[in-house]
């Protein structure tokens, strides 16, 4: 139960490590993504996950893969807009920023010159008197984004493991130990963002193999998830997503630095008219407490497949227990009251 | 690119196709570039553009002429960059007639060939007449340009055409209406916006927002890039998109300056190596000709017809570069008595590009076939004919990573299931040999910035996998061994090969060992063996070897310059200790003209190459591309040929005069200055002349490779083909498939083949999303799911609604690979660019309805039936559209048959 009382900087301390290891995150910048899908292809490589799906076209734009699961631990979601909604995201955004996000300078054609670099809006920030006019909404867009795990700072997954096989590392990252793990799946209910999955059945190369014939999965039956490739991490090496993305559009590095460039680039892209662009869980008071993947939106979470408010089922647990705890306590003294009376 | 303040990425769908190399285009938007992709698809690389404009496929030159006519009607060109590095000065010959004059022709033609003659596109000589503008009276007598009677199609590689000397007649004001400024200028007047909205379909809006981004992004400060692909390239006249695309880089002065050019970018990992040390039947190494049966008969006739010893700059050396050659191929045996074993060299006979292949097997010409990296049944042109092609051949060996279609259409291939081919009657004996991939094998990566990356072996190649090197070498073992003994003289050549690489235990040549004779070395001496270092030490006297000269110096102190690997922190922006460029580690050719005629830097901010006025020598942040110690005011010695000739600021080195060609006296054997034209099957007259497709345009004629009538069809039906559409590459997919479709990571990216249709469309076409639509053309007819998405969109063109589709063409029929589908290009037809060979694969005619393909013989009979109904079919139509043969006599033959070469970049390209 470590993640109930986690704060988003340091969650594995928290969970009781002893060396001082930072917060290990992501920072998917999706205005930058150009939706080749090497980070999908680079995961399966690395982790060995099987091939998913009926290899069928799923007649939704360019996805072919659908959702995060068992077997794919970072999917890029194709979302086709035209100017409408475009101008709507516009505006959501903008309306973002008066809500405590980014300050946001006059319209320019390039980076503000004095813009501040730290994020200091203010809630309610008057907008009027200044040229917010973005630049010209085009026709159509074409918005792709690499989802992967979010290694919440309150993982849901964690919380209702029963059997300890998903635990807190050192890098304040969630994984599934897969000896350990007894496949109930239990924690597939408890991911707010639907990322767990049991791997039911699958091979890991069906057809491919340039040495010996299929190889049977071992992990067969568990869960499975984005280990954040704990197996890298260790050994010092950058996660084979972030590795292989061309574009740098998936950054890896200490979670703070994740989500001070994340800031820092929104507010980049509000001066330069760009204000459909926002943060998707950098905020430590969100129904997480933050995720470690943080993401820049160019529209609302739900257009890319996103919760818009996730939160940790356990969330309402120490209250749910204070309340239980409470009329535990009164039937407790209800039958000694019973019993006092009876003997009376 | 990283450097450009503008790109624009025409006939190319970067992005998707190049991902790779996109970093940097993104990494330019970053500092601020702006990115325009003009594309009839929006596709990813538009989805990270700052600005998408949707073309109608074809007209390229159209939109590019315009932004030409714009650039000189406002005044915009790049005045002292022009003056001082191009042609636009150079007088052209007195009866040259533009295609402004013969209504879409040029000077030259012949109809009964359909070739130019480029005799009266020459330069006037300076001697004959001089730069005073009197019109009239030349003859081809007084032309500077050597080869006449015929404008050859066969590549001149990085050289450009040769021309006897490089002191045409001038005109320094530009205002002689015979020089190259002023024909250019009328050429295009007719170029314009309003033109562009009538053929391209792109809005007057969107063309000034083009136009402007360029020109306001081009100029002593600032430089706008171009990158095309197969997008300009697989059209019939694609190489006049891309010397479009040239003259118009020339005229705002983007050529030889960090963040200008023009990127050709590459198909797959060492295309560019491909050509340099080729796999096309027309070129030798290092752009070299390769010699033609008749016209090369002697060493000398076949050097002087490279480069003229009194040229101007490094081409006047061929001989050195040929000598160098044949001394590392055949080592002892080429002696200065023997010519260098020039005879060992084949000679060409005609054109012997892939197309022709095909045709010669169909034929029963060809016995044999050796099959390696490619992959025709799916990524050639019609594909059928293809397939057919190899059912009539005695063997074939296949040498691949998978059982790809090419190896399994005597089984599996979609004649076996029509009912054509029968696999016990097919005498083809097959041969599949494994081939190691290329994390199995050391070698080298020659990529689009001509840089040469080495990669080490990462894993021993699995079971009998092999690399190329090591089967190659072996086979030619072999072969030795069995001609031993033979007194033969058609022996010789094979018996006096250097065929001596050192092996590891694996049996592997040593890949080193080829750098460093693809480098070359000394011969003889005491120093003997002893790598060379650059070009310029090569030598006509057969005291050097080398495999390939423009590599020298990547094997430079015995050391693998190709493999070094020093990161971009520590070093320069040019990061010239990363790997090798060719030549002489040159990151940008022709950077002479980073720096004005003087020798002065254009801007501080686009400072590249300079003359040192200290040290009196050429220096800067990259290898200066000109004679280090030339100063800018030298006016070269026109009684010397080669480096010597070149004047101070002729930038230009390769060309035969030094300057940047805006017009070309030869080289092209379509015209001197691109030209629109519509592609054969377009329903749409040409807006512009009345010469309707492209008049050299090759097309193999035959009763299965028929083309859909165009604007000949009787309107009264209706149009049978209604519909064009492109195709093109995804990221998830390589090429015909071989890499991809057989790995499961791969494949469940992007399982099936679809095609792109607008919402308007599929409502015109009644197609709904993810169901099924056929699509039919003269050839074939395949079926794909339908994506429907405002990705395309109609345009508006001609005074009609223009529907593009667009189909990817990675997938084929067998049970091999992990997913299959139909086969694209089997709807494509053998249309050939008279220049390169390369078929058109971008504009397409086609019927599209609902549904399924029919499967068995019916769908011959569908494919027949809209031929039927097109008035095309091979019983009725030869004496109104002269598509062939009427008969069902297998032969077919060239339409144009002449020895002209070709540049096919093979199927894998598309």
């Amino acid at each position: 139960m470590g993640s109930l009382i986690e704060s988003a900087g340091r969650p594995g301390a928290d969970s009781g490590w002893e060396h001082e290891h930072p917060r290990k995150g992501f920072f998917t910048d999706t205005s930058i993504c150009i939706g080749c899908k090497a980070c999908e292809v680079a995961c399966k490589e690395w982790n060995q996950n099987p091939t998913d799906g009926d290899l069928e076209l799923l007649g939704s734009s360019f996805d072919n893969t659908g959702e995060l699961g068992a077997n794919t631990w970072r999917h890029v979601a194709f979302v086709e807009q035209d100017s409408e909604r475009i101008e709507e995201a516009k505006e959501s955004g903008r309306r973002l920023v008066s809500l405590g996000m980014p300050t946001v300078g006059p319209r320019s054609s390039g980076p503000r010159p004095g813009a501040p670099s730290t994020p200091g809006g203010r809630p309610g920030d008057d907008l009027t008197g200044e040229d917010t006019t973005p630049p010209d909404t085009p026709e159509f867009r074409w918005l792709m984004s690499s989802d992967v795990c979010k290694h919440c700072t309150n993982a849901g997954c964690l919380d209702v493991c029963p059997t300890g096989a998903l635990h807190r590392t050192e890098f304040g990252t969630v994984v599934v130990q897969q000896d350990v793990c007894n496949g109930c799946g239990t924690c597939v209910g408890g991911c707010p963002f639907g990322v767990i999955e049991r791997r039911d059945d699958g091979t890991i190369s069906p057809r491919s193999s340039r040495d010996e014939g299929e190889q049977k999965d071992p992990d067969h039956g568990t869960a499975n998830k984005c280990t954040l490739c704990y197996d890298r991490l260790v050994v010092g090496e950058t996660p084979a997503c972030a590795q292989t993305c061309p574009t740098t559009s998936i950054k890896f590095g200490d979670r703070e630095d994740m989500v001070d460039s994340a800031e820092e680039r929104v507010q980049q892209l509000h001066s330069q008219g760009m204000t459909e662009a926002r943060l998707y869980g950098a905020n430590p008071h969100d129904g997480v407490g933050g995720i470690g993947s943080v993401f820049l939106l160019l529209d609302e979470p739900e257009v890319y497949g996103l919760p818009p408010d996730p939160q940790v089922p356990t969330k309402e647990l120490p209250q749910m227990y204070r309340t239980a705890g409470v009329a535990a306590l009164g039937m407790v003294a209800a039958t000694a009251l019973a019993f006092l009376g009876g003997r009376r | 690119m990283a450097n450009a303040d503008c790109i624009v990425i025409q006939g190319s769908n970067m992005a998707e196709a190049h991902p790779v190399g996109y970093q940097w285009v993104m990494e330019a938007r970053s500092r601020g570039a702006r990115v325009i992709h003009v594309d009839p698809r929006f596709s990813r690389t538009s989805a990270n553009a700052d600005k998408h404009l949707p073309i109608r496929a074809g007209t390229d030159i159209v939109l590019l002429g315009a932004l030409i006519n714009h650039v000189i009607a406002n005044d915009l060109w790049f005045t002292d960059y022009v003056k001082a590095f191009t042609n636009a000065s150079s007088i052209i010959e007195g009866d040259f007639a533009d295609s402004e004059d013969l209504d879409g022709l040029f000077s030259g033609f012949d109809p009964a060939t359909g070739t130019y003659d480029n005799a009266s596109w020459q330069y006037a000589d300076a001697s004959a007449d001089g730069a005073d503008g009197a019109d009239g009276g030349h003859g081809a007598s007084t032309a500077t340009g050597v080869p006449h009677g015929e404008s050859h199609g066969e590549s001149h590689g990085s050289g450009g055409p040769q021309l006897e000397h490089g002191e045409p007649a001038r005109d320094e004001t530009l205002q002689d209406p015979r020089c190259v400024f002023q024909i250019l200028k009328r050429h295009y007047a007719r170029y314009t916006a309003e033109m562009v909205e009538e053929a391209c379909g792109i809005s007057r809006a969107d063309f000034e927002y083009l136009a402007r981004s360029m020109t306001d992004n081009s100029g002593p400060e600032r430089t706008t890039c171009f990158a095309y692909a197969v997008g300009w390239t697989q059209h019939v006249g694609g190489a006049q998109f891309i010397r479009a695309a040239g003259v118009l880089q020339l005229l705002l002065g983007n050529m030889g300056r960090p963040g200008g050019g023009i990127m050709a970018l590459r198909g797959h990992a060492t295309i560019q190596g491909s050509t340099d040390i080729p796999t096309l039947f027309n070129l030798l190494p290092g752009y070299l000709p390769m010699p033609k049966a008749g016209a090369h008969d002697s060493f000398e006739d076949y050097v002087d017809s490279i480069g003229s010893k009194s040229q101007k700059g490094f081409w006047a050396e061929s001989e050195a570069y040929a000598v160098n050659l044949l001394k590392a191929w055949w080592g002892d045996a080429a002696t200065a008595e023997n010519d260098w074993a020039f005879d060992y060299l084949p000679r060409l006979t005609g054109a012997h590009g892939t197309y022709q292949t095909t045709m010669r097997m169909l034929e029963d010409g060809l016995d044999g076939f050796f099959l390696l990296g490619q992959n025709p049944a799916v990524g050639s042109a019609n594909g059928r004919m293809q397939r057919l092609g190899m059912s009539h051949l005695k063997w074939m060996v296949v040498r691949d990573f998978s059982m790809i279609e090419s190896a399994t259409w005597w089984k599996e291939g979609p004649e076996i299931e029509s009912g054509e081919l029968k696999t016990e009657d097919i005498a083809t004996e097959m041969f599949f040999l494994p081939a190691a991939n290329h994390t199995e094998k050391a070698g080298s990566f020659t990529q689009t910035q001509r840089l040469v990356q080495w990669r080490q072996q990462a894993v021993t190649p699995p079971g009998d996998c092999r690399s190329e090197l090591a089967f190659m070498f072996e086979l030619g073992q072999r072969l030795r061994e069995r001609l031993r003994d033979s007194t033969d003289p058609r022996d010789r050549p094979l018996l006096d090969l250097t065929w001596d690489y050192p092996t590891d235990e694996h049996g592997e040549p040593d890949p080193e060992s080829v750098l460093k004779e693809i480098n070359g070395y000394h011969v003889g001496g005491e120093q003997d063996g002893v790598p060379l270092s650059s070009y310029t030490q090569i030598t006509a006297d057969g005291t050097t070897a080398g495999g390939c000269w423009i590599y020298t110096g990547v094997y430079a102190d015995g050391v693998n310059q190709a493999a070094r690997r020093k990161p971009g922190s520590e070093q320069d922006s040019t990061a010239a200790e990363w790997a090798w460029a060719w030549p002489a580690n040159r990151r940008i050719l022709y950077n002479r003209a980073s720096a004005d005629a003087d020798g002065k830097p254009w801007s501080e901010r686009k400072k590249y190459v300079w003359w040192d006025e200290d040290t009196q020598r050429w220096t800067g942040k990259d290898i200066p591309d000109f004679p280090a110690d030339k100063h800018p005011h030298d006016l070269g010695d026109a009684d010397e040929g080669g480096a010597a000739a070149l004047a101070g600021n002729d930038a230009f080195v390769m060309q035969a005069d030094g300057r940047g060609w805006l017009f070309a006296p030869s080289g092209m054997v379509d015209g001197p200055l691109p030209t629109h034209y519509e592609t054969v099957e377009s329903a749409i007259p040409n807006p512009l002349y009345g010469q309707q497709a492209n008049p050299t345009q090759m097309t193999i004629t035959d009763r299965d490779n028929m083309n859909a009538p165009g604007i000949t069809g009787t309107a009264a039906e209706g149009e049978v083909y209604p519909y064009v559409f492109t195709t093109y590459r995804l990221t998830e997919h390589h090429t015909a498939g071989g890499m991809s479709r057989f790995l499961p990571y791969l494949a469940e990216l992007q399982p099936e083949l679809f095609c792109e249709v607008s919402p308007e469309l599929a409502e015109e076409v009644g197609l709904e999303q993810n169901g099924w639509a056929t699509v039919i053309t003269p050839r074939s007819a395949i079926e794909a799911r339908v994506l429907v998405t405002r990705r395309m969109r109609p345009l508006q063109a001609a005074g009609r609604t223009v529907h593009q589709i667009g189909i990817p063409y990675h997938w084929a029929q067998g049970t091999e690979a992990v997913v299959s589908g139909d086969a694209v290009n089997d709807l494509i037809g053998m249309n050939l660019d008279a220049n390169t060979q390369i078929q058109n694969s971008k504009v397409i005619a086609c019927a599209l309805r609902p549904g399924r393909r029919p499967r068995g013989p019916a769908l011959r009979d569908l494919v027949a039936d809209f031929q039927d109904r097109a008035g095309i079919s091979p019983t009725t139509a030869e004496s109104t559209l002269d598509i062939g043969p009427t008969t069902a006599e297998p032969s077919a033959e060239l339409a144009v048959d002449d020895p002209r070469g070709a540049d096919t970049a093979s199927g894998e390209e598309h």
